[in-house]
């Protein structure tokens, strides 16, 4: 009833019926090409200086970046960080199979829940998917191996992310995503729940001043794996 | 929410004399200017990509029934439920029918412009269903029952006592005699605070900055993680989102977002860009069980085909009103209703009559600005110009207002006498005031001479002038 009011409305407001089937044609064959508008230049740059151009807007957003050799690499890092925050050696890790693989017993101080965050999570370890170098923003659809609440419940939050995972634009990030998603589900490449993440929580809710922590992670630190032999 | 509009003189006469207010107008409005400023600035392509926003929102509009059905579409295709409404009404009892349909006690609710214009909360409490803002500007309003004065900052207006004096007021069980140092503690008890209620809710209700046609998905754009949090643990998300949210493609919403945040607060990005696309998958860990999109009309699809339809692409960034000097002056609270400064005053009498609104279009000094910074170029004050016709034309504008223009339309149209009676004007004025070189107060101008002085005509008129210039030209 309300939809045809509505739909009935607007053809009104446009003084025609419902679109005539070859332009509808038109605009299916936009959808299905989706073409790109313009990409800003500050990111169509050589390799290297894209990564050093996502670790500098990760930082200019209040995160913090560990660039380590290799996966073996990382529980140290993670390690280190802990420590470095006077952070207990504990977490929630994302039961991603990249992240189950590294080896945590080189550090048998660590101890995690590879799980779902819950309200009482202090640190997260999440599987970053992708980042964006343009504005330093990570990717992470959700998928039973990276649960969207490690996002968002603990105090702080570590990522993990593959240096060749970096790309320069948002674009960029779309066609990697439509060419290596597909959900069982629907069919689509789209997951139920996709966050970028630009920096760690905040509100400048009181005074228009900018506060750390509002109820998202206080803290965001990436380790990045560099694997990525173009990007040195 | 309850209108005052009609009494937009009484409140913006208030509004400057609430020394509060006016104390975190002039905090805050440099911020939001400075930051848009030099985000802009870094970005060359800025200005190209203004008009890159507003073909994408006209190409839209123009197909605007094929989008939104193809959205719907796929939204279904998803495994989530659209739901059209017509009216505010509708909205509201869909509103309540899903969240009975689960027996929700409390609902969690990110910040939304569109909840405000249907009153949500409203019909939610009266049913026995208890809402929770969660966004920290929303959530200290509701305490103190008070409506968003910005359509991004809703408490744009408070400043840090009120803060603390309004959480010690509410937040009885914490120990009375604690210190707020700074903003930071009073972030903290607020986390903390919202932390249960973000776990205990039943329902979770948002907003939608964008919808994509292309995936079916429905976009969030927040900084606290507040809004992802009222998506994320509920049994049951809920967005609602007016009619011209959609967009055709995630690359279409991509260079809109490249736009919005920093039109907004002057971040590049903001901190949490979510898309939500269905509701949770059989294997994944997190996520509600059932995915609702209340779609919204609301008198939006009258607009189409009018002299407002280009009102439709509005992504709600806020630079119109931290530009213009009227809300600078006033707050959002004196015009009386949901959408403030020029938007507002562009889109309020379309959603509530141009009988109640008719002040606000009034309220501007058309110097422009609100358009020069609007990311999807909307020409705001050519459409306040559309209402004060309109309200000329039904007779609703006041009789000393009417009997002026009739006046100087007599003039204007016949330029003989205007020249004469300007001269005749300029050479009483200056009579009168040559000793003193400044009227303090005119006759029938208590108005404009309240807060300055009138400096006494030098010379001839404009014309006077011109025409010698002209003459002098000339060989």
């Amino acid at each position: 009833m309300s939809k045809d009011a509505i739909l009935g409305a607007i053809r009104r407001g446009l003084r025609r019926g419902p679109l005539p089937a070859d332009q509808a044609a038109m605009l299916e064959g936009r959808l299905a090409t989706h073409p790109r508008h313009l990409i800003p230049a500050r990111s169509r740059i050589p390799r290297p200086d894209q990564i050093a151009l996502f670790i500098r807007n990760v930082e200019k957003e209040f995160g913090t970046v560990a660039r380590v050799d290799g996966p073996e690499a990382v529980p140290g890092a993670v390690a280190d960080w802990l420590a470095g925050q006077n952070l207990p050696p504990r977490f929630v890790m994302a039961p991603h199979p990249d992240l189950l693989a590294l080896p945590w017993s080189d550090r048998p101080m660590l101890t995690f829940e590879a799980r779902r965050g819950e309200g009482s999570d202090t640190v997260s370890v999440q599987h970053g998917w992708a980042a964006v170098a343009e504005t330093g923003t990570l990717l992470f659809p959700s998928d039973p191996t990276r649960p969207t609440t490690l996002n968002l419940l603990p105090e702080s939050e570590i990522v993990v992310l593959r240096a060749s995972r970096i790309v320069g634009a948002y674009e960029e990030a779309w066609d990697l995503l439509r060419a290596e998603r597909q959900d069982a589900e629907t069919g689509g490449f789209m997951p139920r729940n996709l966050m970028f993440v630009t920096g760690p929580s905040r509100s400048a809710d009181i005074e228009q001043t900018l506060e750390l922590g509002a109820h998202g992670p206080r803290r965001l630190h990436v380790v990045l794996v560099e694997d990525d032999p173009a990007a040195r | 929410m309850h209108i005052t509009s009609p009494a937009f003189k009484k409140n913006a006469h208030r509004a400057l004399n609430d020394a509060g207010l006016q104390k975190a107008l002039k905090h805050a409005r440099p911020m939001f200017t400075g930051n848009r400023a030099r985000a802009v600035a870094n970005l060359p392509e800025f200005e190209q990509l203004r008009d890159i926003g507003r073909d994408i929102k006209n190409h839209t509009l123009a197909n605007l029934d094929w989008y939104l059905e193809t959205y719907a579409a796929n939204v279904e295709r998803a495994g989530g439920h659209v739901h059209w409404c017509s009216t505010a009404d509708e909205a509201r009892a869909k509103v309540l029918e899903i969240c009975r349909s689960v027996g929700a006690r409390t609902v969690t609710k990110g910040k939304s412009m569109i909840s405000e214009e249907l009153g949500i909360n409203e019909h939610l409490a009266k049913h026995g269903i208890t809402p929770v803002e969660t966004d920290l500007g929303e959530y200290i309003l509701q305490i103190r029952d008070e409506g968003p004065s910005h359509i991004i900052a809703p408490a744009f207006h408070l400043n840090l006592e009120d803060w603390e004096k309004t959480f010690r007021a509410v937040h009885t069980d914490l120990p009375a005699d604690r210190v707020f140092g700074d903003r930071r503690d009073i972030l903290a008890e607020a986390r903390t605070r919202l932390r249960e209620k973000f776990l205990a809710a039943d329902v979770g209700i948002t907003g939608a900055n964008f919808l994509i046609a292309e995936t079916g998905s429905s976009v969030i754009v927040t900084n606290e993680g507040n809004g992802d949090l009222t998506q994320t643990l509920p049994r049951i998300h809920i967005a609602l989102a007016s009619i011209e949210k959609v967009v055709p493609t995630l690359e279409d919403a991509t260079s809109l977002l490249r736009l919005l945040a920093r039109s907004a607060t002057g971040q590049d990005f903001s901190v949490y860009t979510t898309f939500s696309t269905g509701a949770r998958r059989a294997a994944d860990l997190d996520g509600p069980e059932q995915y609702h999109v209340v779609l919204i009309d609301n008198g939006r699809s009258n607009m189409m085909g009018t002299d407002f339809q280009e009102m439709l692409r509005c992504i709600r960034c806020a630079a119109c009103m931290n530009h213009c000097p009227v809300y600078g002056a006033t707050g959002g609270h004196a015009y009386g209703w949901v959408y403030p400064g020029p938007m507002g005053s562009v889109l309020t009498p379309t959603l509530i009559g141009v009988e109640k609104a008719g002040h606000l279009p009034n309220a501007s000094t058309f110097c422009g600005k609100c358009e020069s910074v609007c990311p999807v170029k909307i020409p705001l004050p050519k459409m306040m110009r559309h209402w004060r016709e309109r309200e000329f034309e039904r007779h609703l504008s006041p009789a000393s207002v009417r009997g002026g223009l009739k006046v100087w339309s007599w003039f204007a149209k016949r330029p003989a006498a205007y020249r004469l009676a300007t001269r005749a004007m300029i050479a009483a004025l200056g009579l009168l005031g040559r000793k003193k070189g400044a009227f303090r107060s005119l006759p029938m101008a208590g108005g404009w001479t309240e807060g300055r002085d009138l400096p006494v005509p030098e010379g001839g008129t404009f014309m006077a002038r011109y025409a010698a210039t002209q003459r002098g030209k000339r060989p």
